[in-house]
């Protein structure tokens, strides 16, 4: 986790001091920064109770968002438990946990007095492992092999189903991390009854399950591959306590889980705001000159920035709003985007660009102003140590990674991170970028012109009002889920209700699509009313 | 035999493990599970952990079954450190 600052010394002090704070936003500030450290598993564990504590019986303050959260399946639950709550607190998720019993995961869920039931849980989380689910063993033959697999997917699904009943908000499944052991060796993934390639099946269909909508996958299988089987597995704690991967990894594990339920809570970061000199080209842009700075293919270092860049590109295309904040002149920070041939990063691709000498905390609220989010949502990097560390202590609540010293490992820290994890990808989602880039143009022309009504008006703005067919279904889905501001009533549909609302011929679902000058907004608006004879009653 | 600085050692990650404040003298060789209220089978994977990173040893579940008192703990780092 070498994206987060390593915890300071006394950070068992320091969580005893909080416990003597009184309460309110400051007191939430305080764990958040704490949680915001390289944590180790016991250290999550008591911030987790630290919190506890403190919020006792309260609604939790901001930046937290109050979740309750079950955890059913296989293995060591109420070693799970804790660590994701407390890396819930990074992630603005304020836990309340509830286990379920060892393998009882259907149990649990189809048990009408269970604990579960009466804990008003917003999320449920499903734990599986391939020891439990009985495909650590080989199956016969082929049939045999993918009948195993059905009957592994089928319990897992009558869990989520069972889940669906009392769980208000997303059910997050956990693909199955294979054994390491070989059976056959390479023979193993073209055997389709050794353990390996029943679970490479399995966790198949479960991806094609999360495909749906119905449920959140949570990626342990690749977590497993990234840290490796080796470290990844230890048979030890297995055998004695059903713990299914070593416990040093718990705050790894934990971090995947909890980002992934910030996500389905719209809490993943939505910007990526680059510094320039030594982060998107080797060098100084005002000392080197154009001729100088070092990008591009031919030398190693040129290729580290480049795949930086490279990065950046693909974030922007799968929706993330990227953004300049440099202390350079703004003339010579724009000049490798106009002018050096092997730059992959353009002024087009950029929303919003600040380069000039005031304080980087500054330039950082003035983007996330002009872009209407909030600083929660930036992301910044930069290769300069004491500049991360000034503006944490200025922003805390924008994410700012340690950096390793070789720029060629810039992206793969950045994307372990896990900043912009996502739950669904949508049309609405490739064209983001694009969007708050008209965004921030419209600001200006905002600011340019001497009145409101003006401005309004010099929008051209259309709007257009139609059904919601399959394609305008999720990002409908997304609005209902997300929009607060503007949502009269915030009740929330999940897709598969949304669609049987379409289908409902008493209802009257639509939606409408706004354009302006500056570009497609995309779907903004949408509307459900029940049909009662003459008077219509909105329900969204 | 048993070296001091090893029950410091255990003492202090004690301390961190269980979230307790543990003056010298408050862990001996004949402390047991039964003296710290927060020792339970849970903490206890946590605790061998902390001491297996601690001190770059591994542990077979076996001995970890026949540990009873953090001096077989103290004897057990010993003898896996030793070179």
């Amino acid at each position: 986790m070498s994206w987060l600052e390593a915890a300071p010394r006394d950070f068992r002090n320091e969580l005893r001091t909080l416990q003597n704070a009184p309460f309110g936003d400051e007191l939430a500030m305080r764990l958040f920064r704490l949680a915001n450290f390289a944590l180790d598993e016991n250290q999550l564990i008591h911030l987790a109770r630290a919190a506890e504590s403190c919020f006792a019986g309260r609604a939790a303050p901001p930046p937290f968002v109050a979740l309750r959260v079950g955890v059913v399946g296989d293995g060591a639950l109420s070693l799970l438990a804790p660590a994701i709550a407390g890396s819930g607190l990074r992630h603005q998720l304020f836990m309340t946990t509830f286990v379920g019993e060892y393998n009882r995961a259907l149990l649990d869920a189809l048990d009408s007095s269970g604990s579960l039931r009466e804990a008003d849980l917003d999320m449920a989380l499903i734990v599986a492992d391939v020891r439990a689910l009985g495909l650590d063993r080989a199956a016969a033959t082929a049939a045999a092999a993918s009948e195993r697999v059905e009957r592994a997917f089928d319990q897992l699904r009558r869990t989520a189903e069972a889940l669906r009943a009392f769980v208000s908000a997303a059910i997050l499944v956990q693909t199955i991390v294979p054994p390491l052991e070989p059976l056959f060796g390479s023979y193993d993934r073209v055997e389709a009854g050794s353990p390996y390639s029943m679970v490479a099946s399995l966790n198949g269909q479960i991806g094609n399950w999360a495909a749906g909508g119905n449920v959140v996958l949570v990626d342990i299988a690749r977590l497993a591959e990234t840290v490796g089987l080796e470290t990844w597995d230890d048979p030890r704690h297995w055998h004695a306590s059903k713990l299914s991967f070593a416990p040093s990894l718990l705050p790894a594990y934990a971090d995947v889980v909890a980002r992934a339920m910030a996500a389905t809570r719209g809490l993943s970061r939505k910007c990526l705001v680059l510094e320039l000199d030594d982060t998107l080209w080797g060098g100084v842009i005002g000392d080197d000159g154009l001729a100088g700075i070092q990008v591009g293919q031919g030398s190693a270092v040129g290729e580290a920035y480049l795949a930086v860049q490279r990065m950046a590109l693909e974030l922007r295309a799968r929706g993330v709003v990227l953004a300049v904040c440099s202390k350079n002149e703004d003339r010579n920070a724009r000049l490798p985007f106009r002018e050096h041939p092997d730059m992959l990063l353009r002024e087009d691709h950029i929303a919003v660009f600040q380069a000039n000498w005031a304080d980087k905390a500054a330039n950082l609220r003035a983007i996330a102003e002009t872009l209407n989010i909030g600083v929660e949502a930036l992301v910044f990097l930069d290769d300069n140590p004491a500049e991360r560390l000034r503006v944490r202590r200025e922003l805390p609540l924008a994410a700012v990674p340690e950096l390793p010293d070789d720029p060629a490992l810039y992206p793969r820290t950045l994307a372990a991170a896990g900043y912009f994890e996502a739950i669904a990808f949508s049309n609405e989602d490739r064209g983001r970028a694009d969007f708050y880039r008209a965004n921030a143009l419209r600001a200006a022309a905002l600011n340019a012109s001497r009145d409101v009504g003006a401005y309004l008006a010099s929008l051209d703005m259309v709007l257009t009002i139609g059904f919601v067919d399959e394609t305008a279904r999720p990002r409908v889905a997304q609005l209902i889920k997300k929009s607060n501001q503007f949502n009269l009533t915030t009740r929330r549909y999940s897709e598969a209700e949304l669609a049987a609302a379409i289908r409902d011929a008493s209802r009257h679902v639509v939606q409408a699509r706004l354009l302006d000058r500056f570009g497609d907004n995309g779907i903004t608006s949408v509307l459900i009313a029940d049909k009662r004879g003459k008077a219509w009653e909105i329900d969204t | 035999m048993s070296d001091p600085e090893t029950l410091d050692e255990i003492r202090n990650i004690m301390a961190d493990v269980f979230d307790l404040d543990l003056d010298q003298g408050s862990v001996t060789p004949e402390t047991t599970a039964n003296d710290i209220e927060e020792w339970d089978s849970l903490s206890h994977i946590r605790l061998i952990v902390a001491i297996e990173r601690k001190f770059g040893v591994r542990f077979t579940n076996a001995e970890i079954e026949s540990l009873k008192r953090v001096g077989d703990l103290i004897a057990l780092i010993e003898a896996k450190a030793a070179p």
